[in-house]
């Protein structure tokens, strides 16, 4: 099916942008004024294809709303829901709140209509078989004591913000915690393998410092025609695996900045593979208020930047780990930020055009 | 048993309907308990996963805002209001 619609989830709900003769508009505006935080689109999903929106109400909690008619009609699904925390053993005095607060990231599941991943804030992975009608924890995960060496980034707890499934064998999944490093799984879910050797934290203490599971590894990408390539924005630099997130080795910086949230995997060339710079750590905006994206074509031993048409002055717009997506050909891609800018380019990021609008903070970014 | 007046706020019913109810409870859980059975869906809107209520929703016993959001065992009152809002929150 192809991708023609741009979702965009933001503070204050979702927008469809669409394609028009001249150029890309926003088409439609779901949930006015409550906070989307992620989307999904399942094309195995009856004859239109089902989308997913996960929201963060704020006083109600994590829902979700599943439509099969290319939104003109949403109804409420199960939200994942985290079990009742035990009063005795290990788990009494965790820390980490026992709710779920954020659903952070979506992916298709297994090879059939319906079968869904959804990764949540504080960080657990929940598996679906029926179109989210009901959620499985990844039990496994939750309960692995390693998760109490887990900690929040930027936020209060950790959090799991990237899945990625293997083409090859769709029982294999690779995610990324932040900040708890990188899992997988070949088994569908049932066992999970702390993988990821070779990132550095160096704002961890000595000993902790090249621990895999502290590791902040802000974005994971895979790409798709090579599956065992993978892409990792961290904290501090880019990684590249060529190994199934087994093992990563450091990139050279796209800029002296080095830091950054997405990472994006170009589909069909494992050496190809773009980035959105920001000066850390205070400051969390572009180098000088300038915004530009980054892509390597060798691998990431050297980059590329790209302007043509980002804004060059007093442009304070941040680009969350999931502000940056790509279409499955690798030649569009969407960028949405913090201060609601939205920029398409058609020519593999080369240069960029702004969506007229002024959009609430961008969360997600997604072709459908 | 005392007979207890319970409603939700119109940006809860936005949601799920629900109107506004009397039932029959000793305490505050109780209460609420039976006031959802009308409206199962709303359940999780008002508590979370640990059955706490979740913290921008805000109870008031008739003008009395409940503190507590874990034990809700307050003894109720023939003719007690409770009413279940939400807590502001910011843009």
């Amino acid at each position: 099916m192809k991708q023609k619609t741009l979702f965009v989830s933001t503070r204050k709900g979702l927008f469809a942008v669409e394609r028009e003769s001249s150029g890309w508009r926003v088409a439609s505006h779901h949930f006015h004024g409550e906070p989307v935080t992620q989307f999904l689109g399942d094309p195995r999903d009856g004859a239109q294809g089902a989308w997913y929106a996960a929201l963060r109400m704020g006083h109600f909690g994590v829902k979700l709303r599943k439509s099969t008619d290319r939104g003109a009609t949403w109804n409420e699904i199960a939200s994942p829901a985290l079990p009742e925390k035990p009063k005795t053993g290990i788990w009494a005095d965790d820390t980490t709140p026992w709710s779920v607060d954020m659903v952070w990231a979506f992916a298709l599941a297994g090879s059939q209509a319906g079968e869904l991943w959804a990764g949540t804030m504080p960080a657990a992975m929940f598996r679906s078989i029926d179109g989210g009608a009901s959620w499985q924890l990844c039990e496994s995960l939750w309960l692995n004591e390693k998760r109490l060496g887990w900690f929040g980034g930027g936020n209060d707890h950790p959090g799991l913000h990237s899945i990625v499934v293997d083409p090859r064998d769709p029982k294999h999944v690779t995610i990324a915690i932040s900040c708890g490093g990188v899992w997988t799984t070949h088994d569908d879910g049932a066992n999970w393998s702390l993988i990821g050797a070779g990132m550095h934290a160096p704002f961890m203490p000595e000993p902790e410092q090249f621990n895999p599971n502290t590791q902040d590894a802000h974005s994971l990408s895979l790409c798709a025609v090579a599956p065992d390539t993978m892409w990792v924005q961290h904290h501090q630099g880019c990684y590249r695996s060529t190994d199934s997130g087994e093992n990563f080795k450091r990139l050279n910086a796209p800029t002296p900045a080095d830091f950054g949230f997405p990472i994006i995997a170009d589909p069909n060339n494992p050496q190809r593979a773009w980035v959105v710079p920001a000066r850390a750590d205070k400051y969390r905006y572009a180098t000088d208020g300038a915004m530009h994206v980054a892509r390597t074509d060798d691998g990431g031993n050297t980059w590329q930047v790209f302007r043509n048409g980002l804004p060059q002055t007093h442009a304070y717009d941040l680009v969350y780990r999931h502000g940056l997506a790509i279409t499955n050909d690798g030649k569009t891609l969407a960028m949405g930020s913090t201060t609601g800018g939205l920029w398409i380019s058609e020519d593999a990021g080369e240069s960029w055009s702004a969506v007229d609008a002024r959009l609430p903070p961008v969360a997600a970014v997604c072709f459908a | 048993m005392p007979h207890i007046q319970v409603d939700f706020a119109a940006h809860l019913q936005r949601h799920v309907p629900c109107p506004k109810q009397t039932v029959s409870a000793t305490n505050l859980r109780d209460a609420l308990d039976a006031a959802l059975l009308a409206a199962p869906a709303l359940r999780h809107y008002v508590f979370d996963e640990q059955h706490h209520i979740r913290k921008h929703v805000a109870v008031f016993i008739n003008q009395t805002l409940v503190r507590d959001r874990i034990q809700l065992n307050v003894t109720l009152n023939e003719g007690d209001s409770i009413h279940v809002i939400q807590a502001l929150s910011g843009g």
